[in-house]
């Protein structure tokens, strides 16, 4: 390839690469490729690694978006020994993942598999229980609370009809979380998908051999399913983490205007990140949160990629890249 | 295999827990329509009926009326265009690169991108944020639209996996022929892989047009809210207008789920490829 060829690229690209007068094939590559990549990078250096830094560095000063004075660990003493709303946010937060991503999880891998099988009217099922994952934006969170009315919201209702007394959902602090959860069982249709992409590409033989050897339906489920699904299951299992610790919209919109109200119980981490961020201009402060949160969430995700050795099943000679 | 009866009754009996289940699901979607058509004392009804005596239609045009809704979707359209221009065609390129193109560093920083992912947004929102103050882009769209055209490390990771399934031989015979990179991925690649652009676009549809955080965060002004932002009027001082707003959420969800019935074939088959490399 001569310079004049590269210029019938027609397009920048080829110009630049062209004006560049690289004579090797290997710095044509190199030069491409930058090229192509211009975008992440610049992305990476403004949007990620340079607010990383800044954060950092403001995260030991007294920095509130006008000024900053260097005040050492000061930041991350208040966190750790004085600031309680950080450890109650904390708690809520750690609770809420705890219950929140494997319930997700397991309902999803649950559902996936009854949808797999042939069943009557098997599309409208499938169509029906992925319809509340496309059902975005702040109107769901408005209908659960409608939903969840102590008095005369509709889960109430159903449950007092059948003898059951309701609890008070958003109103008692014991069951705001649960509440919150509830809400993202019914939209779990968005893993349900991924698990049921995956368990059509599992050959249908697999399970016909096993019958034959007189193999059950759960011992088919743990032997064959799970360990065909599990680099599914653990992927979500590291996303959803790290979406759980991020819980923020709930707590904002369940509690009204960010309070965190009933009680705290809904004052999670980020939202009492973003109270300290944009309503009290802490940034200094928030900034140590940030780091804080930042530690916790890579933790928790090297600890779920160490035990995923033991059951995370890679196909063809273990793991790609 | 010849069905034995006990497996015609386990199919029976998961027929009716799938169905009970539906029921459970679309309870609540029924519930929303229902309580959009009721007049305001239905609403406050107790114990709460079913269905509206009369069906008051005039609820979602009066809802309308009741905030600037139709320039919240304005608003909430320009930012969700230039959302998917930015995302489509910053991820193809970029992911091309990582699929197709052999440059030094490639491996290294493709797991740079992978580490990328495992970093909550948190901790960069109130840097960021510092940062477009000081640009004094708050209050302008542009915090919320130039990013998107910087990459995202999931799309990036998709689409370089639906790349991959392209056969090398067809980018090397184009280079024969004089070809450059460019026009290998604008002309031959891109037509190809449409369901993973498509997929791209989807998911960044849905993003935009539901975000909550981002448009809280950068929007004071209340003529450049979205649509997402507006709907809080109707939660006012202790006394909320739940038929009204229950109307507009209802109308704030129809776009994005139609969308993804009619794209739904372009959607899984994007979501297959990359789902099953992973």
């Amino acid at each position: 390839m001569d310079q004049k060829t590269e210029r019938e690229d027609g397009v920048k690209f080829g110009k630049i690469v062209g004006r560049m007068k690289i004579k090797t094939q290997r710095g044509r590559e190199n030069a491409y490729g930058y090229l192509f990549i211009l975008p992440w990078i610049v992305g990476m250096l403004c949007f990620v690694l340079g607010p990383m830094i800044f954060s950092f560095v403001t995260s030991f000063t007294n920095y509130n978006m006008l000024s900053g004075k260097f005040v050492g660990l000061a930041n991350y003493k208040k966190m750790l020994f004085q600031d309680q709303l950080f450890w109650k946010s904390l708690n809520n937060t750690l609770f809420y993942s705890a219950l929140d991503v494997p319930l997700v999880t397991i309902g999803g891998v649950i559902v996936a598999v009854i949808l797999n099988k042939s069943i009557f009217g098997l599309r409208t099922f499938r169509t029906i229980y992925y319809l509340p994952s496309i059902m975005v934006g702040v109107g769901t969170y408005f209908l659960w609370m409608l939903l969840l009315d102590p008095s005369n919201g509709l889960v109430n209702t159903v449950l007092g009809a059948v003898g059951i007394q309701g609890p008070g959902w958003l109103t008692d602090p014991n069951w705001t979380k649960p509440a919150i959860i509830l809400m993202h069982l019914w939209a779990l249709g968005g893993q349900m998908l991924l698990y049921l992409a995956r368990l059509q590409s599992i050959p249908k033989d697999y399970y016909e051999a096993a019958s034959l050897d007189g193999a059950s339906s759960f011992r088919q489920f743990t032997k064959i399913t799970v360990p065909l699904i599990s680099p599914i299951i653990f992927y979500n299992l590291v996303i959803g983490i790290i979406g759980a610790f991020q819980v923020f919209q709930e707590g904002y919109i369940f509690s009204g205007n960010g309070s965190g109200n009933p009680a705290g119980s809904l004052l999670f981490y980020n939202l009492h990140l973003w109270n300290q961020a944009f309503k009290n201009f802490k940034t200094g402060y928030a900034n140590a949160m940030c780091w804080f949160l930042f530690v916790i969430v890579m933790g928790l995700t090297l600890l779920v990629q160490k035990f995923s050795k033991k059951w995370v099943y890679y196909e063809e000679g273990g793991r790609d890249d | 295999m010849i069905k034995s009866r006990r497996q015609k009754l386990g199919a029976v009996a998961l027929f009716v827990i799938l169905t009970l289940g539906a029921v459970v699901i679309l309870f609540p979607v029924a519930w929303m329509l229902s309580t959009a058509l009721k007049s305001a004392p239905e609403v406050a009804q107790y114990p709460p009926k079913l269905l509206p005596e009369r069906p008051m239609f005039q609820n979602f045009a009066v809802a309308w009326q009741k905030a600037p809704f139709t320039q919240y979707t304005v608003n909430t359209l320009i930012i969700v265009v230039f959302t998917i221009a930015g995302n489509v065609l910053s991820n193809s390129l970029v992911a091309y690169a990582f699929a197709k193109i052999n440059f030094r560093g490639r491996e290294f920083l493709f797991k740079v991108i992978l580490a990328t992912m495992m970093i909550p947004a948190f901790v960069t929102l109130v840097p960021t944020y510092v940062i477009f103050s000081k640009l004094h882009w708050v209050n302008t769209y542009l915090p919320l639209i130039v990013p998107t055209f910087c990459g995202n490390a999931f799309h990036i990771f998709m689409m370089r996996q639906f790349y991959r399934t392209i056969p090398n031989e067809l980018l090397e015979a184009a280079k024969v022929d004089g070809a450059g990179h460019f026009y290998i991925w604008s002309r031959l690649v891109l037509p190809l892989v449409k369901p993973v652009l498509a997929t791209v676009a989807l998911i960044s549809f849905k993003g935009a047009w539901s975000d909550f955080q981002g448009p809280l965060l950068y929007l004071s002004e209340p003529a450049k809210y979205t649509l997402q932002l507006g709907l809080q009027v109707f939660k006012g001082e202790g006394y909320t207008e739940w038929n009204y707003l229950m109307a507009v959420s209802f109308l704030s969800m129809i776009p994005v789920v139609l969308l993804f019935f009619c794209f739904q074939n372009y959607f899984i088959e994007g979501m297959n490829i990359s789902g099953s490399i992973k």
